[in-house]
């Protein structure tokens, strides 16, 4: 397979001036990532400051309502409350020691910014994070979460003004500032190196929640294993360990918006084509003659047109399915969540628990683990408007 | 030998540096888009970059963005593009080159777009997002139709890379002045004279500056380092401001 490639997607498509960064990071993963040094500072960071491991939840109330045994892997629990920490702290360690003062970030939701605020305050790092001006009203407390813990907030006015665009501004500024800074990519998606940097860092989610489940139920797989997929991070980490195991039905739920005819969605692995776009060849929301489409869900997390170039291969493959989840079902399943197992989960994450809702049917008596990828206090503001 | 260092040279000759304006497609609109490049032509210009608008440009600044969106908005696309260019195949002196990024050139075919660039007279082609190791599928298709890829290199490129770029690089090599992205700059970075020779050592074709430059005086430092210089940014504020191609040309003839 050439190299920096799942099957026919991924590669480096960025421009020549973003090469020489790229070049220094892979060779920062093959000697610095391996290093005891990094290992045992990464590891004990996970520990110490994460929480690690996190726990998977039985929830027994929705289990009774829908049928199904239901579990929860508990990334909501981590510190700053999903599973972005993981990524941000194991690319902070390392920009770190390859000697960078700067953590340079793009956020939809907030949490990755505010993981990356979390890394580069421990590190003794400068954050900045560059937010579509939509996403900035839309997720107001991670915005003043991020200002407390010292973070410059780059407010990105032009295309959709989400998290798109914030990567398009980002990429520009690390082409003018590569020298001192790192961009912490927040999701398995970009050039080569990072969904593979990405992956490898959120890996541990299905490494522990694959133990756990099998501690708990007597050596034996979930049936099914479900995630959220936005640009699709916290997926490929609760998957990466349960592919091997072929028993194991293994989804991934894209956010299909309002689920309107004609409305914007962010499904590109089940409604978008491939195409290039933020350095990889993936499957992209785009119009015929290549232009990308805005895209929308009511949970800014997912709403990119784009996806990790791992699960356009996955898909391919037809190891994982992929579906979609609209936002009124998501919202259900928000709320069932909240009122019968006590557990506020992201607007993302809502998505991958509604799976489970909307397809109860189908899943009587199965087993199914989800990763609950974040929690939902960010979520407060847009709800109170919709709900 | 590639008709955009033809042209480059004819101007070396003269002792002059050689002209490559950029203007996004359809741009300011799309009846004056034909004018300001017949314009271009009629005042020097050597090479015309004509930029395939993109809905993400990540290589550009917000001048070039926004011209790019309007555009886009006023449905520019490549069958537009190419039905223009054919349409007046053989009117233009300069030697013509398409810039943009991959996307929408893979979407429309790889196949379908060399051939149509020959059709249309196009002879160079730029893709802001494709370094060296992604380009080969691109150079493949487009090479049988007289298309060359042109490399674009900057400050931070180390000559191993620019060797690679060079191997087969034709037209010209195009020197990113800055690191970041096009538009306008009072001033340029110290670095790149060392740079511009490190290249001039590398490329045996010619060197073309671009990014930040806005004026021809901020040329007369790198004399002998360089053979030719691009400016977008400048031209397309230039034609906002309700001036003429012309005119943005004068100081440059």
């Amino acid at each position: 397979m050439k190299k920096g490639y799942f099957g026919d997607f991924g590669g480096q498509f960025i421009p020549e001036l973003l090469m020489p960064p790229l070049i220094e990071l892979e060779q920062a993963m093959e000697t610095i990532l391996p290093s005891e040094e990094f290992q045992t500072r990464f590891a004990h960071m996970l520990e110490e400051n994460v929480g690690r491991p996190s726990t998977i939840t039985h929830c027994p109330n929705l289990s009774k309502d829908l049928g199904l045994d239901l579990w929860l892997k508990r990334e909501d629990l981590n510190h700053s409350g999903a599973h972005k920490i993981n990524n941000c702290l194991g690319q902070g360690l390392l920009a770190k020691m390859m000697g960078k003062e700067v953590l340079l970030a793009e956020t939809g939701a907030g949490m990755h910014g505010v993981a990356t605020t979390v890394a580069a305050a421990m590190l003794d790092m400068k954050a900045v994070i560059y937010m579509g001006a939509t996403d900035i009203v839309r997720q107001a407390p991670n915005v003043n979460r991020m200002r407390l813990m010292g973070a410059e907030i780059v407010s990105v006015e032009s295309g959709t003004k989400t998290l798109k665009d914030a990567i398009n501004e980002a990429l520009r500024r690390w082409i003018a500032d590569q020298e001192n800074t790192h961009y912490c990519f927040g999701t398995a998606a970009g050039p080569h190196p990072f969904p593979t940097l990405v992956r490898g860092f959120q890996q541990v989610i299905s490494k522990e929640a694959r133990r756990q489940f099998m501690d708990r139920n007597d050596g034996s797989l979930p049936d099914v294993v479900v995630a959220c997929v936005g640009g699709g991070s916290n997926a490929i980490g609760m998957f990466h360990h349960f592919i091997p195991d072929e028993s194991v039905r293994i989804v991934g739920v894209e956010a299909a918006g309002t689920g309107e005819p004609g409305c914007c969605d962010s499904a590109p692995l089940d409604h978008g084509t491939n195409g290039v776009l933020h350095g990889m060849v993936t499957k992209l929301l785009q119009t015929d003659e290549g232009q990308i489409l805005p895209s929308h869900s009511v949970a800014p997390g997912l709403d990119y047109p784009g996806v990790g170039p791992e699960h356009a291969h996955l898909q391919a493959t037809g190891r994982v399915k992929y579906t979609t989840i609209n936002d009124g079902q998501a919202l259900n399943a928000f709320k069932a969540l909240s009122r019968r197992e006590g557990i506020i989960p992201a607007l993302e994450s809502s998505h991958a628990v509604a799976y489970a809702i909307e397809n109860k049917a189908e899943l009587q008596g199965r087993s199914v683990l989800v990763c609950l990828s974040g929690r939902g206090d960010k979520d407060l503001g847009i709800l109170d408007q919709i709900l | 030998m590639n008709p955009m260092q033809i042209k480059i040279e004819e101007a070396r000759k003269q002792g002059k540096v050689g002209l490559i304006p950029f203007l996004p497609a359809g741009f300011p609109s799309r009846e004056q888009f034909w004018k300001e490049l017949e314009e271009l032509d009629a005042a020097g210009a050597g090479v015309i970059e004509i930029g395939m608008p993109f809905s993400d440009p990540v290589a550009d600044g917000p001048v070039v963005e926004k011209a790019s969106l309007k555009c886009l908005a006023d449905g520019i696309n490549l069958a537009w593009i190419f039905d223009g260019l054919k349409e007046r195949k053989g009117r233009f002196n300069a030697a013509l080159l398409l810039m943009g990024y991959l996307n929408p050139v893979y979407q429309y075919g790889l196949d379908k777009f060399g051939a149509d660039c020959e059709a249309a007279g196009v002879s160079g082609l730029i893709i802001a997002d494709m370094p060296f190791e992604e380009s080969g599928f691109v150079k493949d298709a487009i090479e049988p139709h007289g298309v060359s890829l042109v490399p674009l290199v900057g400050l931070n490129t180390t000559r191993e890379r620019m060797a690679l770029y060079a191997e087969n690089a034709q037209g010209f090599c195009y020197f990113v002045s800055v690191l970041g992205t096009t538009g306008q700059r009072e001033s340029l970075p110290a670095k790149i004279k060392e740079k511009l020779a490190e290249a001039k050592e590398v490329f045996d074709i010619p060197i073309a500056l671009g990014f930040g430059i806005k004026h021809p005086d901020q040329l007369k430092q790198f004399e002998g380092l360089m053979d030719a210089a691009v400016f977008g940014s400048a031209l397309i504020t230039h034609i906002e401001n309700g001036n003429t191609s012309d005119s943005f040309m004068e100081p440059w003839k």
